[in-house]
């Protein structure tokens, strides 16, 4: 098992090495950090430019600047961004907000999936088969931006209402100022937490669900499945202790491969509800054109994709002895 | 459709020590082109220490009526008859009666073993879970009977090898398994459908070996479904033919080797290459294919395959009957005419090559030149 | 092979007319079986594989209803502005208003048509979408053609490479390099490209799995041993049988691409103004949505109709062509 592990790690290094010259081409030859020193009037004195220039290191040539990006990232060093605000704690400000969102959300997705899937496929053809596939399909089909602004705009007011009191907020991921003990600033996070926890949940439901009630039919379809009803076992014996521990397994493999879809997920709901988190922070590096802001985000999220197919991977031979010396 | 009804036994061979008698079972099925009439009526009944083959082609019905007998079908199947089990009517019993049975007195092995065992748990699990299914002792207790089974089927190292996982044993060793399972809590029936068929031929004879020992241990009324003659004739003492769904011809394994009396026996008998042929005998395959189970025209089902066929087989379908004693029935018409030694090369046509296609073909050398032939 | 001896119009229906009759040795009377057995049934009749999937997808009525309706909404999008009274940039003196004769889906504060706007956002969204698709198929298709037939280098190159395009997500990336392209009116069609440069990585790992399977058979070695080239085996013997996962992929490819074209205007990367796209109309209308609420709806609505037509249109294709179980009437 170790060295599978090990072989895998192995095999995943010179992919995020690959993906860190990739994402560096990419961001150096998008958008100029000085665009706007440019382009203003009166116009800046060159010497200021070519200054800010050697400043940023934009003066070097494109393999230099990347070994320098490079060595210094992998030892922690994220740089500054244009102005000069230190990168590393920022993202991992920003990176602890949105993960809030991202690991809750994957979780009420995950078992959403799992129990709309199973019994889908078990009521095969049934009223709550179609009504889950139809569900699905809609949640598919419905862009995320839109469901979360529906929850913000209509939901809240509604929820709110029921309670008499506000329960659930809007902006933001927590109250500014939060203060008091641990119980009361768990029930602040939480009231911002369900309303963009339950928009990302549904959208990533959608998929998994159709996926899970998919495997649960091959599965139920399956030879060894009706050699253990042959063997006497009881139809809820056979469900969960064949059935479902074999279709569980490549649910795994596609969430892991969806992470980068629920971050995306994620940076759009953010902005919706107006949280301070990773979303925010890449729109701003986009629009100020910040070379430092985006290598960062890019391959700090490029690292955490990378992470969660490992630790899949790992998980999946786990659980299938099949795969474990292959 | 004629109905089939088994004539009347004498008194001393009356079903009354049969351990599974099955009556008129027929199975339909509703899809989207149409209804399937997959059984159309089976009767038969099996003693205890007895080895009934049901031989018929693919789609002839045959592993349907096993899974009818086990109550495995899907629930969309429309079942009718009799599947009596020491007197009872499996049939009318609710779901928890039948997986008492199942697994106990009933056991089923399947054809193929590669799907057959969970990939995920190991084989001594999945027999150990067979054992504490239907008796009550504790957990060492059960493996180390799982143990004791594996080594019974001839599976060196027992101990060590019942951590392993399915897909760490071969094929013969994996369907070894399967029948070690299907004997842990000592059946009445054993149902083997198609057990050797996914399996080389030296492998064939290792499995069946097993499953004779597996009778001789216990006194088990054995189902051995087939395609292949062969095996049949090592094992059964009587045999079923089936075809389209119906049985066509049912007697002892003497009878039905050496007397067949329908003509799709005698041209299963003649398509199969024996090692005992005198000389050289060409092979008769059956021309044509099965017939469709949604839109079965009357008659005999085996009549446009038939070199026999006479105009009344396409609108009388025969019904079972005896004829040679009491227990040789066969459904056709004119099943004298197949009385005494009949070879089937003699009612049927012997395969051959279409010489002149081959003689075509040499000339016509590679594809380009083909092509270019075409184009001239 | 048809066997020429048996006479010419003995169409069985009536045995033993027409057909030689003999006796064998032992007083059996037989006659000849032909080679096919006539067709004693009304059973279905033999069909080709494209009338096989056709048939199979019109009786998905789901799937069929919703290719009706998503080809009304492309036609109309895409030349429905042009016949329509007001132009997506028209001003008009009623502003605010909600639904009427008049402004079927509403106007904005500043007076403009809804219904113009949304169809012009619906025609470059539908625009994009198509490209999209067309572009990102095409492209994948090949390189997962390479990929699974030359197996080896090309093989793992081409992998690691579509492997580190999914690494990253694609709302980032297409942040990224949508901030590149210039606020132009036609703007539309380098956001497409920019989408397509992403999407093509889904549709290169099928087909490649596809042709990986699929040149162990041994037709691929037969066609081999005839002397056919490696494109010929390519382009004639395996694309052939990778046609559905690839028409499968290529409808779930314009629904993902609306999704992400949308979810980009949504937060400004995308398509700007002057021009409108439907995620562009539900952002603009969120500010104004308990008030007036035709401004965040209709746009909304558009996109999951549009959506979901296609996912059920995929999903109709996907049954159709692999039919693994036949739908059994409860």
């Amino acid at each position: 098992m170790i060295s599978f592990i090990i072989r895998r790690m192995v095999i995943t290094i010179p992919l995020v090495l690959l993906a860190s010259v990739l994402v560096f081409i990419l961001v150096a030859n998008s958008g100029d950090p000085l665009a706007d020193l440019r382009g203003r009037q009166p116009p800046v004195p060159p010497e200021v430019i070519q200054a800010r220039e050697k400043m940023l290191g934009l003066d070097k040539p494109l393999p230099q600047r990347y070994w320098h990006w490079i060595t210094n990232f992998v030892q922690g060093d994220m740089g500054k961004t244009i102005r000069g605000v230190e990168v590393r704690p920022l993202l991992w400000q920003r990176m602890q907000i949105t993960l809030r969102m991202v690991v809750l959300a994957s979780i009420v997705a995950i078992v959403l999936a799992i129990g709309a899937g199973v019994l889908s496929a078990v009521k095969q053809y049934t009223v709550t088969d179609y009504t889950f596939t139809f569900a699905g399909f809609l949640f598919l089909s419905m862009p995320v931006f839109w469901l979360a602004a529906l929850m913000k705009e209509y939901g809240a007011i509604r929820l709110n209402k029921l309670f008499g009191k506000q329960v659930v907020f809007t902006v933001g991921p927590e109250s500014p100022n939060l203060a008091g003990s641990f119980g009361h600033r768990l029930a602040d996070y939480a009231g911002h937490l369900v309303l963009p926890t339950i928009a990302l949940a549904l959208i990533s439901f959608a998929a998994w669900s159709r996926y899970q009630r998919a495997t649960m039919l091959d599965v139920l379809g399956a030879d060894y499945i009706r050699l253990a009803r042959a063997k006497g076992l009881s139809r809820s014996r056979v469900m969960v202790r064949h059935a479902l521990r074999n279709a569980l397994i490549p649910l795994v493999t596609v969430v892991a491969i969806d992470t980068g879809a629920v971050f995306g997920g994620a940076v759009i709901t953010e902005r919706v509800f107006a949280w301070q988190g990773m979303g925010a922070l890449l729109v701003q590096g986009v629009e100020t054109s910040d070379p430092n802001i985006l290598l960062a985000w890019l391959m700090v999220t490029s690292v955490l994709v990378v992470l969660f197919n490992l630790i899949a991977d790992v998980l999946y031979a786990v659980l299938d002895p099949r795969i474990r010396y292959g | 459709m004629a109905t089939n009804t088994l004539p009347e036994q004498p008194a001393a061979e009356t079903g009354s020590h049969a351990v599974l008698d099955v009556k008129d079972l027929t199975v339909e099925f509703p899809t989207d082109d149409g209804v399937v009439h997959a059984v159309r009526g089976v009767s038969f009944s099996l003693e205890p220490g007895q080895v009934l083959g049901i031989v018929g082609e693919s789609g002839s019905g045959k592993s349907v009526t096993s899974l009818a007998i086990m109550g495995l079908l899907p629930p969309s199947a429309r079942i009718h008859g009799e599947v009596n089990f020491r007197g009872r009517n499996l049939l009318k019993l609710p779901d928890k009666e039948q997986t008492k049975i199942r697994g106990k007195q009933i056991a089923m092995i399947f054809q193929d073993p590669m799907t057959s065992l969970n990939p995920v748990y190991s084989v001594g699990w999945q027999l150990q879970e067979a054992i504490l299914a239907h008796q009550d002792i504790d957990k060492g207790k059960a493996w180390a009977r799982a143990v004791e089974l594996l080594d019974l089927v001839g599976i060196p190292n027992a101990a060590d090898r019942a951590k392993n996982y399915p897909h760490e044993f071969s094929g013969g060793m994996r369907q070894r398994a399967v029948i070690a399972m299907a004997m842990t809590n000592d059946p009445d029936v054993i149902i083997a459908d198609e057990p050797t068929t996914a399996l080389d031929v030296t492998v064939q004879a290792q499995v069946l070996d097993t499953l004779e020992r597996v009778q001789e241990n216990t006194s088990a009324g054995i189902v051995l479904i087939t395609h292949d003659l062969g095996v049949v004739a090592g094992m059964a003492d009587r045999v079923l033919v089936m075809y389209a769904g119906k049985p066509v011809e049912i007697g002892d394994t003497d009878s039905i080797y050496y007397d067949p009396r329908m003509p799709y026996t005698l041209g299963l008998l003649g398509s199969l290459p024996r090692l005992d042929a005198k000389g050289a005998e060409a092979l008769t395959p059956i021309r044509g294919a099965p017939p469709s189970l949604i839109n079965l025209p009357p008659g005999c089902p085996f009549s446009p395959r038939c070199p026999m066929s006479r105009p009344n087989c396409d609108s009388d379908e025969p019904a079972l009957r005896p004829v040679a004693g009491v227990d040789h029935v066969a459904a056709c018409h004119y099943a004298e005419e197949l009385a005494g030694d009949i070879a089937a090369a003699e009612v049927f046509e012997t395969a051959e090559a279409d010489v002149q296609a081959l003689e075509e073909l040499d000339q016509l050398g590679t594809l380009d030149k083909a092509e270019a032939e075409e184009r001239a | 092979m048809a066997d020429t001896r048996v006479p010419p119009g003995s169409d069985s229906d009536e045995a033993g007319e027409g057909q030689e009759l003999r006796r064998t040795e032992h007083g059996v009377q037989v006659h000849e079986v032909a080679a096919t057995t006539p067709e004693r049934e009304f059973t279905i009749a033999a069909r080709t594989q494209t009338q096989m999937v056709l048939r199979r997808f019109l009786a998905h009525k789901l799937a069929v209803g919703s290719l009706v309706v998503f080809l009304i909404v492309v036609v109309v999008s895409l030349i429905g502005g042009r016949f329509w009274r007001y132009g997506y940039a028209d001003i008009t003196p009623e502003f605010s208003s909600p639904p009427s004769l008049k402004h079927p889906m509403g106007t904005d504060s500043i007076g403009h048509d809804s219904m113009a706007q949304i169809l012009r956002g619906a025609q470059k969204s539908v625009q994009v979408a198509l490209m999209v698709a067309f572009l990102a198929t095409t492209f994948g298709a090949l390189i997962g053609a390479l990929a699974g037939y030359y197996r080896s280098w090309t093989d793992s190159a081409l992998m690691r490479f579509t492997d580190l395009v999914l690494t990253i997500p694609a709302i980032a990336l297409l942040a990224v390099l949508a901030a590149n392209v210039s606020e132009t009116a036609g703007n539309w069609f380098f956001i497409g490209l920019v989408l397509a440069l992403l999407q093509w990585t889904y549709i290169a790992r099928v087909v490649r799995g596809q042709f990986l399977s699929l040149r162990e058979k041994e037709f691929v070695e037969a066609a081999r041993a005839l002397g056919a080239s490696d494109a010929r085996i390519m382009f004639r013997h395996l694309l052939p049988n990778a046609t559905g996962s690839i028409i499968v992929n290529a409808t779930i490819t314009v629904a993902v691409a609306i999704l992400l074209e949308t979810a980009l205007s949504y937060i400004g990367l995308g398509i700007r103004p002057p021009d409108t796209s439907l995620g562009l109309l539900v952002s603009e209308g969120q500010q104004a949505a308990t008030t007036r609420p035709w401004l965040f709806w209709f746009p909304g609505i558009f996109i999951v109709i549009i959506a979901l037509t296609v996912n059920f249109i995929g999903d109709g294709l996907r049954d159709a062509f692999d039919p693994t179980q036949t739908r059994v009437r409860a």
